[in-house]
């Protein structure tokens, strides 16, 4: 908690948590010449901590008896195996490793949340940085980052294994189907619509559900935060500033606990629909 | 909260770690666990085998062992048999023997017999001559009634 003196309002708090570090003040809603250094920062690092680790792993695997770290790896690679076997039946080199790390990436995007939410900003104050967002699913670049990605390969494949006129004709056809030519034309356009809002839902609700879901949580712990953020050390002198402590201390425990849910399931129902909307864009209908 | 940069970023990044996981992570963890459940079914499947293998080598000589027995017991009753017969053989001879051995006897003593019967006939008719020479006082000439000596010495 910052000091009680010159401590910050409630809303000043909360607004510079959710300011990004970025090389400049940004304009608008949409402004490419900005970048957030931190969503990017923790990333690159988090993709490396799972790459390096999983690599790591993957050297030293033998199909002797495995060692706890590979047996995790391995039960880890076996569950997400079983998740796409389930869905998807084609066959596609890319489609489970994408289910891998869409999950044990997002998974500890999200498992961020779970550090104490001063903890990494007040040292990134002591070291002269004023801004860190610590959760990169609490940025929506990042969860667009993936879901269009995901949105690239389920065009891609759609177009690969219909061919492009297959897709067109998906995306017209139907529903609305008529033995009537001229009506068919009518009906052409409706579908198309319809088929697109169902096509573009795919990608924004994929973003909007994580990046919604982590960044309520990340509000609720900064909300339980400020139960002690006036009154800082200073508050351990009173009954209030006790009863504040004692309140986020349980609060925040029992949340941080019902968030272990949150996290992974979330990470599991991205996993989840990227498979399944992948599975579909490879199904002939 | 805007659009920026970082969405690109992270598009990049994203395309990167799914290329990253997809060459060097995927392949050689699920190839060792494939390798590894491979491995599983062949020994699980050897270990059938070697069940298999063992009963059989089971049954084998158990036949083996049964076989022995028949051969061992045919064996002692071929010796009993034999003893048998030996002993039958043996029997038979010995009582051939003893018989020969008696009637062998029988005969020496039967030619003992007439040879003592017969000395002592001479021995009669000798007496007998002398007995009658006496009587008569003079000597008979035993050449000249050998036939009569003869006769008496037979009729004795």
């Amino acid at each position: 908690m910052a000091a009680a003196e010159n401590a910050p309002s409630a809303g000043e708090y909360i607004l510079h948590h959710l300011t990004f570090l970025s090389n400049k003040t940004p304009h608008g809603i949409v402004d490419f010449s900005v970048i957030n250094l931190d969503s990017v920062f923790f990333a690159v690092l988090l993709a490396a901590a799972f790459g390096g680790s999983f690599y790591l792993a993957a050297r030293t695997a033998t199909a002797g008896v495995p060692g706890k770290f590979q047996n995790f790896v391995e039960l880890v690679v076996e569950f997400v195996d079983n998740q796409v076997k389930d869905t998807f039946h084609g066959s596609s080199k890319v489609i489970a490793p994408l289910a891998l790390t869409i999950f044990c990436w997002v998974f500890l995007f999200n498992a961020m949340d779970l550090l104490p939410v001063d903890l990494l900003p007040a040292l990134a104050h002591g070291a002269g940085i004023e801004h860190l967002k610590v959760v990169p699913t609490t940025d929506l670049n990042v969860t667009f980052g993936m879901s269009l990605t995901v949105f690239i390969l389920i065009i891609y494949y759609s177009i690969k294994m219909k061919g492009l006129g297959g897709f067109i004709r998906e995306l017209t056809l139907q529903p609305f189907t008529s033995k009537n030519v001229a009506v068919q034309a009518i009906l052409v356009p409706i579908n198309l619509l319809l088929e697109l809002v169902t096509l573009f839902a795919r990608p924004v609700s994929l973003a909007l559900r994580l990046f919604g879901n982590l960044y309520a949580g990340e509000m609720i712990f900064l909300l339980l935060a400020l139960l002690t953020l006036s009154s800082g050390f200073g508050g351990l002198a009173t009954v209030g500033g006790w009863l504040g402590l004692i309140a986020q201390g349980v609060l925040g425990l029992a949340w941080a606990i019902f968030h272990i849910l949150v996290i992974t399931l979330q990470a599991f129902i991205f996993m989840v629909l990227t498979v399944v909307y992948l599975a579909m864009a490879n199904e002939h209908h | 909260m805007n659009i920026n940069l970082t969405l690109i970023v992270q598009m990049l990044v994203f395309i990167i770690l799914i290329w990253f996981t997809m060459k060097f992570v995927w392949p050689i963890i699920l190839g060792a666990m494939e390798e590894r459940s491979k491995k599983i079914a062949q020994g699980l499947a050897a270990a059938e085998q070697g069940e298999q293998a063992l009963a059989q080598a089971r049954e084998r000589a158990e036949a083996i062992v049964r076989e022995a027995r028949d051969r061992a017991s045919q064996i002692i009753d071929n010796a009993q048999h034999r003893a048998n017969d030996l002993v039958e053989q043996a029997k038979g001879t010995a009582s051939t023997e003893g018989q020969r051995l008696v009637a062998a006897a029988q005969q020496q003593i039967e030619l003992e017999a007439s040879r003592a019967r017969e000395s002592l006939r001479r021995e009669v008719a000798q007496i007998a001559v002398q007995a009658a020479s006496k009587l008569l006082q003079r000597e008979i000439d035993p050449k000249a009634h050998a036939d009569l000596i003869s006769k008496l010495a037979t009729q004795i």
